[in-house]
């Protein structure tokens, strides 16, 4: 009995303990609801950059800053959709720029941003070849804040120079430096697929060297089919490169396997320039880059954009947002941290590191093309299905197979017939 | 048990509450008791039975955008999954992760049990060491066990419990764990014993206690050796409780998910993928609703055909006694 | 007990267990010894190297984060998994005593059935729920908030409360509450002065399970609270590790100061726990 009251008491106490916070929620700052999945590292702190600009112009706004970790981004968007559908979403979220939009359904959930790159003069600043990724049924949904280039080949040049080998240009290039490599015991190239996207990140790189930037294009537009004699010829390389990898690439992640270069037992990891800012936090400077065989003059972009949802709660402080994510200001504070270049082509480039301000020359002058990993050249369901037909063919091999399931995977998305 | 109040020293304030109260009769204590339960059941129709309704409906549209589209499909999402080839590697790794995972945890979690009931000094400590693991998130688990599992490489040395094992002797034993395929999720295995085992010794310790004395000291004066006690009156004697552990485990095993994530991935060729992750993965990343919903409600159908059984033949069983 | 019926040698026995209890401990020794190196010195080829040099910075970074770094830190949602699980473990444990209460004592036609629906809740996936959850959580405005998780705990630990008080007070003799009954209490009395008492060591197995999953989860935390001022401590951990890059040593860190609360439950409470299951509340 004694005790039955005892356990009401504290029940009762410890209910009303977390309602009143809740309660009190009142005290008037304005808020804003920032929701992405850059939890820790440059990302993070590049995001806590743009806060620090946004901060200076609007001062009373309370900034909320949403992450959600995990599954690169898997477990962000499971809180996106039910927030979403629910009907409490954020007032601004992550996106990458292209066709991933088509996810969250623009017409019925997000608004269009044309009148604000119009007004913010952005069609000027932000490269044709970007402002074509961005356009979704005929709008824009979001505001780039960086490019990321996918398609690099990292190398240690230790291991390049110790072995008196340069950079491949060629396939043919490759396989002989892969194979001199092999010879002194250095895994020539360095993978780590734990999470499952990173063969079909490097695969990105051989078709373009394949197929070249207008074939690649093709590939995702219908112009290309998937059934080409070129696809096969990519496959085909892309299992010979495979048997150079290291043997525990299942184990690990790209940034896991990067440690392979750092420590001079590795010699080429073709990673988006992440790596970059990766090898930085390691203090590791003895890297080199260089475009993976037959990519020279192409860039294989990504980008990471924010978006507008409807019906956000505050929505003016959204809008401000995302001017200053469009901005100079905030596009310097963000990018030299997070180890990505400006969308915009007006930034300081003094800013930025060795490989970044190479990276933005490229940017300027290279032939641009969209990454399916990262979401610019394909809806999400096609683009999972390309993921997870690489992944299986990195243990089966099977090169007709593959091949068969991702010009179904074209099909099935409407875009082959 | 000598914790059963007395009845004599409750009876005096129970017919005195009775009598202020003016004695309620049995009717009334139905009606009581339909209350009490009435909201447990009430929002567990809602919310488990409600929902496994709204997810077998979905299962059966064509819902794979953001925005509900209920149009009517049929068995379509089915037929689909099972030629899907990620989705037969997952039932088959499911099966095998049942399968290894109830033996090993089982005959760890008895040894483990057996040992600890041999009145030895410190059975406190050791319980301890066995149980903690029970505590931990499957988050934690997978992370930790990710590392002890890494294999290493034929370029950069062995690590983790290949580098013990090389450091012991045992370098026959090293595999490649999870970055093989053919081991794949049987890996992970290992990781949920070491998180699970501890809840079976735990009651099969309790279950040894509750075996009387008598019996086993007649069976050894009968001359049975200490093998054969075990293997004919503990073991049977202690089957209502392998059963109860063998429906925990087996449920956690159909269900697995946070584990899986934070361990392996998906892992080579989809070796250690698991219908759960697949689940999550193509309802929110590739926003296919409908193929997710279908997924959830194989996995019901898995969990109900190992659980219906059990419940029946429990309860039966009960009214039997 | 007097008997011992495996007359092993003793020391053979004991080194059996001592080899076991290492096998055991191994993964903590890689926790905590990852969770004192510094980032410069996390390496997986080197896991089960001692730390050149010992340094609680990671421990300090996971529990108060960091403003250069941009990560918050653990311990704003250690306080609201406390606010959480507390309150959803007492709840739950009530309701389910009241439910195994009613359910093995008071039966009626219906009983057993409506048991066994009630158990089959604990076996749906939750991934499947998700999305019918959240809008009937903001149907009813409780989507969001730490009573919402309270809620969703509470309803999805019936079955599991509700099976292990049943079987616990199945053992308990009828003639008990039929005494009871003799002597005038009603249902509510006979639980008060009868049944609630002696329910000690249901309860000890109960909260302790409840606490442990509650703290535990991860899945409810990060769909039902997405403002990160009101998360619990598993979605916070999972945030130590960034999109692109994972600080280990961090991570390691974060766990283990994640993992304290539920270690020390079953450490220091763990007899009660044994002596729960004695009792016969989880017996099949």
């Amino acid at each position: 009995m004694r005790q039955i009251r005892g356990l009401t008491v504290l029940s009762l106490l410890l209910i009303s303990v977390m309602v009143a916070p809740a309660g009190w929620a009142g005290a008037a700052k304005s808020k804003l609801e920032i929701f992405s999945w850059w939890t820790a590292g440059g990302e993070a702190e590049g995001l806590a950059g743009m806060f620090t600009v946004y901060k200076k112009l609007y001062p009373n706004v309370d900034i909320v800053n949403a992450t959600v970790a995990g599954g690169a981004g898997t477990n962000a968007k499971a809180v996106l959709a039910t927030r979403l559908t629910g009907g409490d979403p954020p007032d601004s979220f992550q996106v990458h720029a292209g066709l991933e939009v088509q996810k969250y359904d623009p017409a019925k959930y997000l608004e269009p941003l044309d009148g604000l790159f119009t007004s913010a003069g952005w069609d000027k600043v932000f490269p044709s070849g970007l402002l074509t990724l961005l356009r979704y049924q005929g709008h824009y949904w979001s505001v780039p804040v960086n490019i990321h280039r996918a398609n690099v080949m990292w190398y240690s040049k230790k291991v390049f120079t110790d072995n008196k080998l340069t950079p491949p240009k060629t396939f043919d290039e490759w396989f002989k430096v892969a194979d001199a490599l092999k010879a002194k015991g250095i895994v020539p190239f360095v993978l780590g697929d734990k999470e499952g996207w990173e063969a079909g990140h490097a695969f990105e790189a051989v078709l373009i060297g394949t197929l070249g930037a207008d074939g690649y294009r093709g590939l995702w537009t219908g112009k290309t089919q998937w059934t080409d004699a070129k696809v096969t010829q990519a496959l085909n390389t892309f299992k010979r490169m495979l048997t150079y990898t290291n043997s525990d690439h299942a184990a690990l992640t790209w940034d896991g396997a990067g440690q392979y270069l750092i420590d001079n037992k590795g010699a080429m990891q073709i990673m988006g320039d992440w790596q970059n800012g990766w090898f930085q936090s390691k203090n590791y400077s003895g890297y080199g880059w260089a475009s993976p065989p037959g990519n020279a003059g192409v860039f294989d972009a990504l980008s990471d954009s924010f978006s507008l949802p409807k019906g956000a709660k505050d929505r003016e402080n959204a809008m401000n947002w995302l001017k200053v994510a469009g901005s100079k200001a905030g596009q310097e504070a963000f990018n030299p941290k997070k180890g990505s270049i400006c969308a915009r082509t007006d930034c300081t480039q003094s800013l930025f590191n060795a490989y970044l301000q190479s990276a933005a020359q490229d940017w300027k002058s290279n032939a641009l093309v969209p990454s399916v990993i990262h979401g610019a050249a394909a809806i999400e369901s096609w683009a999972t299905k390309y993921k997870d037909a690489l992944a299986l063919f990195v243990t089966s091999g099977d090169v007709a197979k593959t091949q068969a399931d991702l010009q179904q995977a074209c099909k099935g998305a409407g875009v082959c017939k | 048990m000598t914790q059963n109040a007395t009845p004599t020293r409750v009876a005096p304030a129970l017919a005195a509450r009775a009598v202020r109260r003016g004695g309620r009769g049995p009717t009334a204590d139905r009606l009581i008791s339909l209350l009490l339960i009435a909201p447990s059941l009430i929002v567990i129709a809602v919310f488990v039975y409600g929902f496994i309704g709204f997810t077998a409906f979905a299962s059966l549209t064509k819902w794979n955008a953001l925005a509900p589209d209920f149009s009517w499909v049929g068995l379509q999402n089915y037929a689909q999954l099972f030629s899907t080839i990620r989705f037969q590697i997952d039932l088959r790794n499911t099966v095998t992760f049942t399968v290894l995972f109830l033996v090993v945890c089982l005959s760890l979690g008895f040894t483990l049990a057996v040992l600890l009931d041999q009145r030895i000094r410190g059975e406190g400590l050791f319980r301890s060491v066995f149980l903690f693991p029970l505590a931990l998130s499957f988050i934690v688990t997978g992370v930790v066990w990710r590392w002890m599992l890494n294999p290493g490489s034929v370029q950069l040395g062995s690590t983790g419990v290949n580098l013990l094992l090389e450091k012991v002797g045992l370098g026959f034993l090293k595999s490649g764990w999870y970055t093989d395929p053919r081991i794949g999720i049987k890996a992970v295995v290992i990781a949920a014993t070491w998180q699970m085992s501890g809840y079976v010794m735990a009651m099969y310790v309790a279950g040894l206690r509750g075996i009387p004395e008598e019996l086993r000291e007649a069976a050894l004066v009968d001359g049975a050796s200490s093998f054969q006690v075990y293997r004919h009156i503990i073991v049977p004697l202690l089957n209502p409780i392998t059963l109860g552990a063998m429906i925990i485990l087996g449920h956690i095993s159909l269900k697995i998910f946070d584990l899986v994530v934070a361990m392996t991935g998906p892992g080579p060729g989809f070796s250690s993928d698991v219908p759960a992750f697949f689940m999550f993965e193509t309802t929110f990343r590739g926003n296919n609703f409908a193929q997710g919903a279908g997924i959830a409600l194989i996995l019901l159908v898995m969990v109900a055909v190992l659980i219906v059984p059990y419940l029946v033949y429990s309860l039966r069983t009960e009214t039997q006694r | 007990m007097t008997v011992r019926p495996l007359p092993w040698l003793r020391p053979v026995l004991y080194a059996l267990l001592v080899g076991l209890a290492i096998l055991y401990l191994l993964p903590v020794y890689v926790l905590v010894v990852t969770s004192m190196k510094s980032f410069a010195e996390v390496n997986l080829y080197r896991m089960w190297d001692w730390p050149a040099r010992f340094s609680l910075e990671s421990f300090v970074h996971a529990w108060a984060g960091s403003e250069t770094q941009g990560f918050r830190g653990l311990s704003h949602n250690f306080w609201n998994s406390v606010r959480l699980g507390v309150p959803a473990t007492l709840l739950s444990a009530l309701l389910g005593s009241l439910n195994g209460y009613v359910l093995s004592k008071w039966k009626f036609r219906a009983a057993d059935t409506l048991f066994a629906l009630l158990l089959f809740g604990m076996f749906i996936p939750y991934q499947s729920i998700l999305i019918p959850l959240v809008q009937v959580l903001r149907r009813i405005g409780l989507y969001g908030s730490i009573l919402g998780l309270i809620f969703t705990h509470v309803v999805y630990g019936i079955p599991i409360t509700t099976l292990i008080f049943r079987n616990y007070y199945a053992t308990v003799p009828g003639e008990l509450v039929e005494a009871a009954k003799i002597d005038g209490a009603g249902i509510l009395g006979i639980y008060r002065y009868v049944v609630f008492p002696i329910s000690l060591p249901a309860f000890a197995v109960v909260m302790i399970w409840q606490f442990t999953s509650i703290w535990n989860d991860f899945l409810f935390g990060v769909i039902i609270t997405p403002r990160p001022a009101v998360q619990p401590i598993m979605v916070a951990l999972n945030n130590l590790a960034g999109s692109y890059i994972v600080e280990w040593n961090v991570q390691m860190a974060g766990a283990l100061l994640a993992a304290l609360p539920t270690v020390l439950v079953y450490v220091v409470l763990g007899r009660y726990f044994m002596r729960g299951l004695l009792a016969g509340s989880l017996k099949g």
